[in-house]
């Protein structure tokens, strides 16, 4: 479902933020991506969005070369894509449910449809009772449910999340870390970025690490100062 | 975590955007336009006092020339009603006797573009400037009256050109040296008028530029302030013409909302000055009214103003929409 091959990313200033990154994640995969500050996780997501061009290398995400998707089809490759910020990027100008409803309404779906889906969605991430609210009056938790529902809302195959626990307690943390796994079983490609080990090490999911724009390590081993957290799991 | 199958994913967008029709697609886009044209204006409602402002300087900058049009366009009446008050002079030459003189009145006054002549003779004629320049002694001192015979045309025919064929007609005559139109004040009128003319045209083009300006600058400023919206609507895949077309509509309503200020404005400086008109023209012994922008004139105005609207809007989005994007 997105398959990286030798892909580098130099930005403007002459910063190779990444360098011949090689991996390839299938269909309902999850995959944390991980690494220190400034290693690259979110120049990979950016990528993935077409946020930024890659400066070399090959990148097919959903079946599509996205060096051949030019800037008119850009918006049309995005609706393919979910993506979960770390500020959630919400708009407090408008409800709940009209942040949720954004990606429906830009991509055409008739009133009553877009109804249940976001109403779908709002049930998924526990937020049905809180439609008509406007975000600012909900927790940061919350708050990160509801981006994660726009982002799901058109049914994406693909779901990239960029620090999406980053503020939020373990606790939270983990509810937000059970959504995506339910939309991974329902065969949604998602990837997390995230430098929260603790996080990475409590669940057993396909690792990426990068370092200094390297991918280092691929698979699901955990580096070794996790491995207790991994015993106390049972795993 | 193995990957799942295909047969365990949930129903991709595709298959829905298949089963969708032509039909439910323009109901929604339909459906989406009006509610993004009623967005636009609570925006504008919301911020009364700017909306106001912005509205206020594009009715003043369209009542202008559309006020100064009006102005014209009265005018024009009052010259189309000149009856009367032109008349052409045939001066005869001076070996035409006097009976020739009064035959060629009547039978010119029988011609259906002349309503009815006068034979002014040489002596009345001179009896007349002496009355009234007082340069009699002058005139006596010449010994002979240097006054030729006039033959005093109404033309039946109330528009200038007619008048002054009908002259060039008169002029060709064998007993008349020289046919005049008086018809001056009406000639004045008519060059004061075609420079009228001309000054709502320039005035119309200046000042639409100085209102698809000011449109240009109040959409830029909306957009700077929505930047972190255009950035979302981006990111969950909002094309071009999706981010720009709330703008494109506040394009709209500013046009409208200012054409129909100024619309208002004309009417009521027209309500204003009716009174006076009516008492002056009164003082005239005239029917003349004072007439408005008129129907077709005011929808030109609107439509005009509408694509200025839109036009400006168009020009402050793509200038700075591309420049706004996710990163
Ligand atoms: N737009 C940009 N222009 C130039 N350099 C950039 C740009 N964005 C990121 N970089 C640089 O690229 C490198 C990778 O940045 P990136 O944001 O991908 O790191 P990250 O792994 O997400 O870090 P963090 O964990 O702090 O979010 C950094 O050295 C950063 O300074
Ligand atoms: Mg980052």
């Amino acid at each position: 479902m997105i398959h990286f091959h030798q892909v580098s990313k130099r930005y403007d200033n002459g910063k190779e933020a990444l360098l011949n990154i090689n991996f390839e994640l299938d269909q309902g995969e999850l995959t944390f991506l991980t690494g220190h500050s400034g290693a690259g996780k979110s120049t990979l997501l950016k990528l993935i969005m077409l946020i930024e061009r890659p400066s070399g290398g090959r990148m097919v995400v959903c079946n599509q070369d996205v060096a051949k998707v030019g800037r008119s089809a850009i918006p049309y490759y995005r609706r393919q894509i979910g993506m979960v910020f770390q500020n959630h990027q919400l708009l407090f100008d408008r409800s709940v449910y009209d942040n949720v409803a954004l990606p429906l309404i830009i991509a055409g779906y008739r009133p009553r449809e877009t109804g249940r889906r976001v109403r779908a969605a709002l049930d998924k991430v526990g937020l049905l009772d809180k439609e008509a609210l406007n975000p600012i009056a909900l927790s940061g938790g919350e708050q990160q449910r509801v981006g994660i529902a726009r982002a799901v809302v058109n049914k994406p195959q693909v779901l990239i999340a960029d620090e999406p626990t980053g503020n939020l307690d373990p606790e939270l943390s983990a509810e937000i870390m059970d959504l995506f796994d339910q939309f991974s079983q329902v065969g949604v490609t998602v990837l997390i970025a995230t430098h929260d080990l603790g996080l990475i090490a409590r669940y057993d999911h396909r690792l990426l690490s990068l370092d200094q724009g390297r991918l280092i390590s691929d698979g699901f081993d955990r580096p070794d100062h996790l491995q207790p957290h991994l015993h106390e799991r049972g795993f | 975590m193995a990957p799942k199958t295909p047969a365990q994913r949930t129903a991709p967008r595709g298959a829905t955007a298949a089963r969708t029709t032509f039909r439910q697609r323009f109901d929604s886009w339909r459906e989406h336009h009006k509610e993004v044209a009623l967005e636009s204006l609570r925006r504008l409602l919301a911020t009364p006092l700017p909306t106001a402002m912005t509205i206020l300087v594009i009715a003043i900058a369209l009542s202008l020339p559309a006020g100064l049009y009006v102005m014209l366009k009265n005018a024009e009446s009052i010259s189309e009603d000149w009856d009367g008050s032109a008349q052409i002079s045939l001066f005869l030459n001076f070996n035409t006797q006097e009976q020739q003189g009064r035959k060629l009145a009547a039978e010119l006054a029988r011609r259906d573009d002349v309503k009815r002549t006068e034979y002014i003779s040489r002596e009345q004629a001179l009896a007349e400037f002496e009355a009234q320049s007082g340069f009699g002694d002058l005139l006596e001192e010449l010994g002979e009256n240097p006054l030729p015979a006039v033959v005093v045309v109404y033309p039946a025919v109330t528009d200038l050109t007619a008048a002054e064929s009908l002259r060039t007609d008169l002029d060709q005559l064998g007993e008349v040296d020289l046919a005049q139109l008086d018809a001056q004040w009406v000639q004045r009128l008519y060059a004061i008028l075609d420079l009228g003319r001309r000054l709502v045209v320039a005035l119309s083009m200046g000042l639409a530029l100085a209102v698809l300006l000011v449109i240009i600058n109040t959409i830029r400023l909306a957009i700077e302030s929505r930047r972190d919206e255009i950035v979302i609507v981006k990111l969950v895949g909002g094309t071009d013409a999706f981010v720009r077309r709330p703008f494109m509509y506040t394009g709209l309503w500013f046009g409208l909302g200012g054409c129909l200020v100024a619309l208002l404005l004309i009417q009521t400086v027209l309500w204003w000055l009716d009174e006076p008109v009516q008492t002056l023209s009164a003082l005239y012994r005239s029917q003349f009214e004072l007439s408005g922008l008129g129907l077709r004139v005011s929808f030109l105005m609107l439509l005009g103003s509408v694509v200025i609207g839109l036009v400006g809007a168009r020009l402050a989005v793509s200038q700075h929409i591309r420049a706004i994007e996710p990163g």
